[in-house]
């Protein structure tokens, strides 16, 4: 276990994670309150249509899926608005359907690339001891934004999630923060495939936010004990994944699960 | 005090579809009036009311609205979700300036001041109706707009209830607009009661409309004053107090 610590590529692997999990839990537990599980994976899985699209087109992956979850949150917001005018499909039918197109359309996309170092697997499922040094700066920086604004804009989503037309009356510029909110979701959720993958990302913008939901009793609580939950599952995730050579992205969702479930038969 | 009125609608309609919900209504909201809107299910009180807040636009017809007033907005019902944990306290303050003395008088000018610490997604509905109206008051309204401020609540409550709203019309100088179901609400502290049925059915002093014929063709039985609690049910209560619609 110790001569774990001794390399640099364990060191890089717990601080993507770490860092990932502070850009997705407080999102998190927006995308519950606000019923909106489902968002999540509908860019996730888009995402793999923007990495196809780079690809062919010969750009850096990194940006071409950070530029492919923008406009589909732009799409889920239109979604949204003709969803609020009334629709006879639902919206997670919607989003459910948006989110197989990508996956489908970015997987036969893929089958067109010929790149003998594309590792589609590691898109898939992600790849966090790969993480270099310019990844771990681009989650800092993305850190740092997230932060600044959701300190600025806190009160007025709390009040949007609790009541749009109470908060519309009250003067806040609800269009504008719902679309904030979004291009901040695809942004986090760009960054965060890399270290759990298109197929689970949904997953870890959800479990450690829902498994904190017990332990909470102010939206604030919540966020710091889902970060705490989801750094927990990334150290041990990390961990077991080196002890037993397991997947990376998935040990650190089972983790989360079985304290979630944990959790839930604490107290009831 | 100042002559123009707060809100001044004209010939307000508005469809949905083929639907007619909303036609040529006038209205107009003054300091320190009390209007009450009433009408039978689907008589579009709730649009309405939602036109008058600029949440939706109407068809036709102008709204002039006094600039920069202050507008406190208890709806219906919250999207709240038991998912969200707050407390009473944090969603008082949420988007208002505001300290824990003033949040603490408007909580116990609500009567819930009790209920300071407990979780919002615990307390009652009746209960959380007060907690909403606390939180308009926390916000000095110049204008308050009120849908169903009665539901959920018992008999005790309701009879705090209309004290209360004709007190905070007089101590904060506030134009109200309340929508109600319930008559004697309406009979007990309105200035104005406007029976809507998608257009306006008729609109006058409480006494003056209890006789209206068109009133007891909704209504039915004529209202006495203040003494007699009769009106025609509209709508059913569940066992919590809450109002089923069927």
């Amino acid at each position: 276990m110790i001569e774990y610590f001794s390399e640099p590529f364990v060191w890089r692997a717990l601080l993507g994670g770490l860092l990932t999990v502070l850009l997705t839990t407080p999102l998190g537990c927006f995308v519950i309150w606000q019923r909106m599980a489902y968002f999540g994976d509908a860019l996730a899985h888009s995402a793999l249509l923007g990495v196809a699209i780079g690809l062919l087109m010969g750009v850096n992956p990194n940006w071409s899926v950070l530029a492919g979850c923008i406009v589909v949150a732009l799409l889920l917001v239109q979604m949204q608005k003709h969803h609020r005018l009334g629709s006879e499909l639902s919206v997670d039918t919607h989003l459910g359907i948006v989110a197989h197109a990508g996956l489908a359309g970015g997987l036969v996309l893929l089958s067109f690339v010929d790149n003998i170092r594309f590792d589609l697997e590691a898109y898939l499922f992600g790849d966090v001891l790969t993480v270099t040094m310019p990844d771990l700066w681009r989650m800092l920086t993305a850190c740092v934004l997230l932060a600044l604004t959701l300190f600025k804009l806190w009160k007025p989503l709390l009040l949007l999630t609790i009541s749009e037309d109470v908060a519309r009356v009250e003067g806040v510029p609800v269009a504008r923060l719902r679309l904030i909110f979004i291009i901040m979701l695809a942004i986090v959720v760009a960054i965060a495939i890399q270290i759990v993958g298109v197929l689970l990302m949904g997953a870890l913008l959800i479990v450690p936010a829902a498994a904190a939901r017990r332990l909470s009793n102010t939206p604030e609580r919540m966020v710091l004990t889902g970060i705490l939950i989801g750094t927990i599952a990334v150290i041990a995730g990390v961990f077991s994944s080196l002890a037993w050579d397991l997947q990376t992205g998935p040990a650190i969702v089972l983790v989360a699960l079985s304290m979630f479930v944990f959790i839930q038969f604490k107290r009831s | 005090m100042n002559a123009k009125p707060l809100v001044n609608a004209r010939g307000i309609g508005l469809q949905i579809g083929e639907q007619v919900i909303l036609r040529d209504i006038s209205l107009q909201l003054e300091t320190g009036k009390i209007v009450s809107l009433i009408g039978p299910n689907g008589a579009g009180k709730t649009t309405l009311v939602r036109v008058i807040l600029g949440l939706i636009q109407p068809d036709q017809g102008t709204i002039e609205r006094q600039a920069n007033i202050v507008v406190s907005y208890l709806p219906q019902k919250l999207a709240l979700q038991p998912v969200m944990p707050i407390t009473v306290k944090r969603f008082m303050e949420l988007n208002i300036r505001s300290n824990d003395k003033s949040i603490e008088a408007a909580l116990h000018e609500a009567g819930v001041a009790r209920l300071t610490h407990a979780a919002l997604q615990s307390i009652s509905g009746g209960e959380l109706q007060r907690v909403m109206l606390a939180r308009c008051l926390l916000r000095n309204p110049q204008l308050l707009v009120l849908d169903e401020p009665d539901q959920g609540m018992d008999p005790t409550g309701l009879q705090v209830l209309y004290e209360l709203i004709t007190d905070i019309r007089d101590r904060y100088q506030c134009g109200i607009l309340m929508v109600s179901h319930d008559l004697h609400l309406v009979m007990a502290s309105t200035d104005q009661v406007v029976c809507l049925n998608q257009h306006v059915c008729c609109t006058g002093h409480p006494e003056s409309i209890s006789e209206h014929p068109e009133f007891l063709q909704l209504f039915g039985k004529p209202v006495s004053g203040l003494a007699v609690y009769t009106h025609h049910h509209d709508h059913k209560h569940n066992l919590h107090g809450d109002v089923v619609n069927d």
